[in-house]
C-alpha cells in the first residue's frame, strides 16, 4: 500500500536512502544538499538504517571514501552540490573507470563566482564528460523514484556505472509537495541485494584497482566504459518498466508533451518544465501548435529520441540552465547535434535562463515560443529573465 | 611482541619481486619488511607516487593482496572507505574474515597534498594503518621539494644555486602532528634495523584503531647515493639523530634507539649528492650548523617527551 505525504526533494531523497539502507554513506554538507546527509544522520541515530555513515572532512574525501567502499563491495550513496561537486571532480572519472555503482543525489546549484547558493546546472554540466549517468528530475516524486531505480541501473552487470540523480536546488530540494512513497518491503524487494563483481574485500581472490595503463592499454579500457554507457538505455528501459508496473509511474528517457502535432517545440530539463508546459497549454488555447520536450536523461544522451520527436518541426527553442562560456550551451549543442544526424534542418534558437537561481516565469517560456512563432531565428544565444 | 627474524625468512610477502622500482630504493624494503610479520589478511591502498606506479604497471602487478590506487591526495579517505565497507558488510554477515587495512603514501602524498585526508581518517578513528614511505621529495615527478625535504637538500624545485643553498625551510614534523591526533599508535623509524621496522609495523597493524608509521627511506636518485649503502645511510640517519627512532603508544612516548656516541650530522650528509654543495668551500657552512642545531632541538624535545636522558660516549 502506497503511503502519501508532503515532503521536499531533499527529504524525498533521504527517505529513499533510508529505504534503500545502503552499506556506506560518506557525505559532507553544502547548501542546498545538506538536508540529505542531515536527515540521513537522524535515521542513523535512531537506528532506522544499518548504514556505516562516514562523516568525512571534505567532499574530496567523501567521493574517495565512496569509491573505495563501492569497489570493496558495499552499496554506497552520497549527496552534494556546486563547490562540493567541483571539489570531487578529480575522483568522478576514476569512480566511473573502476565501475563503482555509486548513487549520488546531486542538488543543482550554481558554481561561483559570484558565490551564490541558488539553482542552475553549472555544477553537474561541468561533470558531463566524466563517465557518469545523468538523470535530471522535474519534481520531488521523480527524485524519490529515481534514487530507487538508480540503484538497480548502476549495479546492473551490463552497466556498472555511477549515477547522478539531479534535482533543482531550493526549487525542488526545499519546496514541499505531495509524494507517494513505496513501502519499505517494496523498495527492499525492488532493489534486491548487491552482488558485486571483483570486490576488493575478497581476500581469497585478490584484485588490483588502479593500475598504471599507458599508451598500450588506456584506450581499450576507455572503450569498455563507452560500451557500458551504451548499455544504459536498454537496462534503463527494463528497470523503469518494472518500476512502472510496481508504482504506475512512468519515466521515459525523454518526456514529450503535446509534441506530436506541434510545429514549435521547446526543449528543457528539470523543474522549469512546468512553466513551459503551462505556456504550451496557454498558447494552444490561442490556436498555436506548440509542444514541450523534457530531457530526463542527459548521459547517455538520447540523440535518437530527440531527433525523432523534433524532425519536421518548424522551429525549436532549447532552454539551458547553464552557459558554456565561449561556446553553445550544453543542452543546445547536444540537441543541435542530434538534429544534424537526422538529416533535417530545423531552425533552432538557444536560450539561457535561470542562472544563479533567477526565477523562470510563464512569460519567459511564452517569449521563447513567440520568437519561434514569429519566425525570429538567429544563431546568437538569447537570455530569458536577464536585465541587459 | 618480539619477532624472530629466522621464522620470517621463508615467509611470502604481500609484495613480490619483479616490480620496477630502482635498485637500492628504500620503499619496497619498507613495504616488504613492514608487512612480513603481519599474519592477518591485508588490503592495501597506495597514493600516487613511485611505489604505486612502479608496482602496478598494467597488465602486471607486484601485489598478491587486494590493492587500490585512486589518486595522490586521498589514501586516507580511500582506506576509510574500504574499512567502512568492511565494517558494514561484516555486520551484515557478508564477510566473516578478520581483515587489516594498510595505506601507503610517499612524503608528498602524506605530508603535503594528502595531509587533510589522513588527518580526517585519524580523527574519525577507522581501524587502519597508514605508512608513509618518506624519501623526502616528490620522486615520481622528478625530485621536487616537499615539506619533508630537509634544510639544505638540493631538490629540483629548490635547487642549490649561486645564491640559495637548496631548500631553505625546515622539514615539517609529521610524526608529531600525527601524535597530536591522540591515536593509539604512532611511530617513526628507518631502515637501519629490519627488526625495528617489522615490529613497529606489526604493532601498528595489530593495534585497533588508527595508527601511523613514518619510515625514512632512501631514494637513490634524489639522495644520489650508491644503491649498496641503503642500510648504512639509514643507520647514519639514526646515529646522527637527524631522524629519531621512537614510538608513541596511547600517548606515551618511547625512545626506540639511543646512539652510543655523538655523530655529527655531516656524517649523514656527506655521502649524499643532494647535500654535496654544502661542503664545497665555506659558503654554506652555516647551513650545516643550522641543521645540527635543528637536530639538537628536536632530539631534546624527543628526549623530554620520552622522559629519557642521553650521555654519549
Ligand atoms: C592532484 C595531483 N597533483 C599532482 C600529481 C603529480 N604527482 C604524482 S606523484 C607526485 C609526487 C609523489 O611524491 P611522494 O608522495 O613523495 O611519492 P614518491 O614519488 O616520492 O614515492 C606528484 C607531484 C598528481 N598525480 N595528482
Ligand atoms: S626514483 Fe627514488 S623513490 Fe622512485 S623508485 Fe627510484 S629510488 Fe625509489
Ligand atoms: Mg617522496
Amino acid at each position: 500500500m502506497a503511503r502519501r505525504d508532503i515532503t521536499s526533494g531533499n527529504w524525498a531523497a533521504a527517505e529513499a536512502m533510508r529505504q534503500i539502507n545502503p552499506d556506506v554513506v560518506a557525505a559532507y554538507p553544502i547548501t542546498p544538499s545538506t538536508d540529505i546527509p542531515m536527515k540521513f544522520s537522524e535515521f542513523v541515530a535512531d537506528g532506522l538504517v544499518d548504514t556505516n555513515l562516514v562523516t568525512v572532512e571534505s567532499e574530496h574525501s567523501a567521493i574517495s571514501a565512496c569509491l573505495a567502499a563501492s569497489i570493496s563491495g558495499a552499496r554506497v550513496m552520497t549527496a552534494s552540490s556546486a563547490n562540493g561537486v567541483a571539489l570531487m571532480h578529480e575522483i568522478f572519472p576514476i569512480a566511473a573507470a573502476y565501475r563503482a555503482p555509486i548513487v549520488f543525489a546531486l542538488v543543482n546549484r550554481s558554481i561561483g563566482a559570484p558565490i551564490n547558493i541558488h539553482c542552475d546546472h553549472s555544477d553537474s554540466m561541468a561533470e558531463r564528460d566524466m563517465g557518469w549517468i545523468h538523470l535530471y528530475c522535474e519534481d520531488a516524486q521523480e527524485v524519490y523514484d529515481s534514487m530507487i531505480m538508480s540503484v538497480r541501473i548502476a549495479e546492473h552487470k551490463d552497466v556498472l556505472l555511477p549515477v547522478f540523480v539531479c534535482q533543482d536546488g531550493f526549487i525542488t530540494s526545499h519546496c514541499f509537495e505531495p509524494i507517494e512513497f513505496l513501502e519499505d518491503e517494496e523498495v527492499k524487494n525492488f532493489i534486491g541485494e548487491r552482488d558485486p563483481m571483483f570486490p576488493l574485500l575478497d581476500v581469497d581472490n585478490p584484485v588490483a584497482y588502479g593500475s598504471l595503463a599507458l599508451t598500450d592499454y588506456y584506450f581499450e579500457i576507455k572503450r569498455q566504459q563507452i560500451e557500458a554507457m551504451k548499455n544504459v538505455r536498454k537496462v534503463y528501459e527494463e528497470i523503469s518498466e518494472e518500476f512502472y508496473k510496481l508504482t504506475g509511474r512512468k519515466y521515459p528517457i525523454v518526456e514529450a508533451y503535446k509534441t506530436e502535432d506541434a510545429e514549435y517545440v521547446a526543449v528543457i530539463m528539470s523543474s522549469a518544465t512546468g512553466a513551459v508546459k503551462e505556456a504550451v497549454d496557454k498558447l494552444r488555447a490561442e490556436g498555436h501548435k506548440v509542444g514541450c520536450l523534457r530531457v530526463r536523461m542527459f548521459r547517455p544522451f538520447p540523440w535518437k529520441d530527440i531527433a525523432e520527436i523534433l524532425t519536421g518541426k518548424k522551429g525549436i527553442a532549447v532552454l539551458d540552465r547553464a552557459a558554456s562560456i565561449g561556446a553553445g550551451a550544453p543542452l543546445f549543442t547536444e540537441v543541435k547535434g542530434a538534429l544534424y544526424d537526422s538529416g533535417t534542418i530545423v531552425p533552432t534558437n538557444s536560450y539561457v535562463y535561470g542562472l544563479g537561481g533567477r526565477d523562470f516565469f510563464l512569460h519567459d517560456a511564452e517569449k521563447a515560443f513567440t520568437d519561434l512563432i514569429n519566425g525570429d531565428f538567429s544563431p546568437e544565444e538569447r537570455y530569458l529573465g536577464l536585465r541587459e | 611482541m618480539a619477532v624472530r627474524l629466522k621464522d620470517l625468512t621463508t615467509k611470502d610477502t604481500p609484495m613480490t619481486r619483479g616490480h620496477r622500482m630502482c635498485p637500492g630504493c628504500g620503499a619496497p624494503t619498507a613495504v616488504r619488511q613492514g608487512l612480513l610479520a603481519v599474519d592477518k589478511p591485508v588490503v592495501i591502498t597506495c597514493a600516487t607516487g613511485c611505489l604505486e606506479v612502479s608496482t602496478t604497471i598494467y597488465p602486471y602487478n607486484a601485489w598478491n593482496v587486494p590493492f587500490l590506487h585512486c589518486a595522490f591526495e586521498n589514501a586516507g579517505a580511500n582506506i576509510s572507505g574500504i574499512e567502512a565497507a568492511y565494517v558494514a558488510l561484516k555486520k551484515k554477515g557478508k564477510i566473516n574474515k578478520d581483515i587489516k587495512f594498510v595505506a601507503f603514501g610517499g612524503d608528498g602524498g602524506t605530508y603535503d597534498i594528502g595531509l587533510q585526508a589522513l588527518s580526517g581518517a585519524a580523527e574519525r578513528g577507522h581501524d587502519f594503518t597508514y605508512i608513509c614511505y618518506n624519501n623526502q621529495a616528490y620522486m615520481n615527478t622528478g625530485a621536487q621539494r616537499s615539506s619533508a625535504t630537509p634544510t639544505g637538500a638540493s631538490a629540483t624545485t629548490a635547487p642549490a644555486g649561486k645564491k640559495i643553498p637548496g631548500k631553505v625551510q625546515r622539514a615539517k614534523d609529521l610524526t608529531d602532528i600525527m601524535a597530536a591526533h591522540h591515536i593509539p599508535y604512532v611511530a617513526q623509524t628507518t631502515l637501519h634495523n629490519p627488526q625495528d621496522v617489522i615490529e613497529k609495523v606489526k604493532k601498528a597493524i595489530e593495534t585497533p584503531g588508527p595508527s601511523f608509521v613514518n619510515i625514512l627511506v632512501p631514494c637513490v636518485l634524489f639522495w644520489r647515493i650508491d644503491p649498496a649503502i641503503q642500510r648504512d645511510i639509514c643507520k647514519l640517519a639514526a646515529d646522527t639523530r637527524i631522524w629519531p627512532i621512537y614510538e608513541v603508544i596511547d600517548g606515551q612516548w618511547k625512545l626506540s634507539y639511543k646512539p652510543k656516541s655523538f655523530v655529527p650530522v655531516e656524517e649523514f650528509l656527506k655521502p649524499q649528492g643532494r647535500f654535496r654543495h654544502l661542503f664545497k668551500g665555506d659558503a654554506w657552512k652555516h647551513v650545516v650548523e643550522q641543521l645540527q642545531q635543528e637536530v639538537e632541538e628536536k632530539w631534546a624535545y624527543v628526549l623530554e617527551r620520552c622522559k629519557e636522558t642521553w650521555e654519549p660516549k
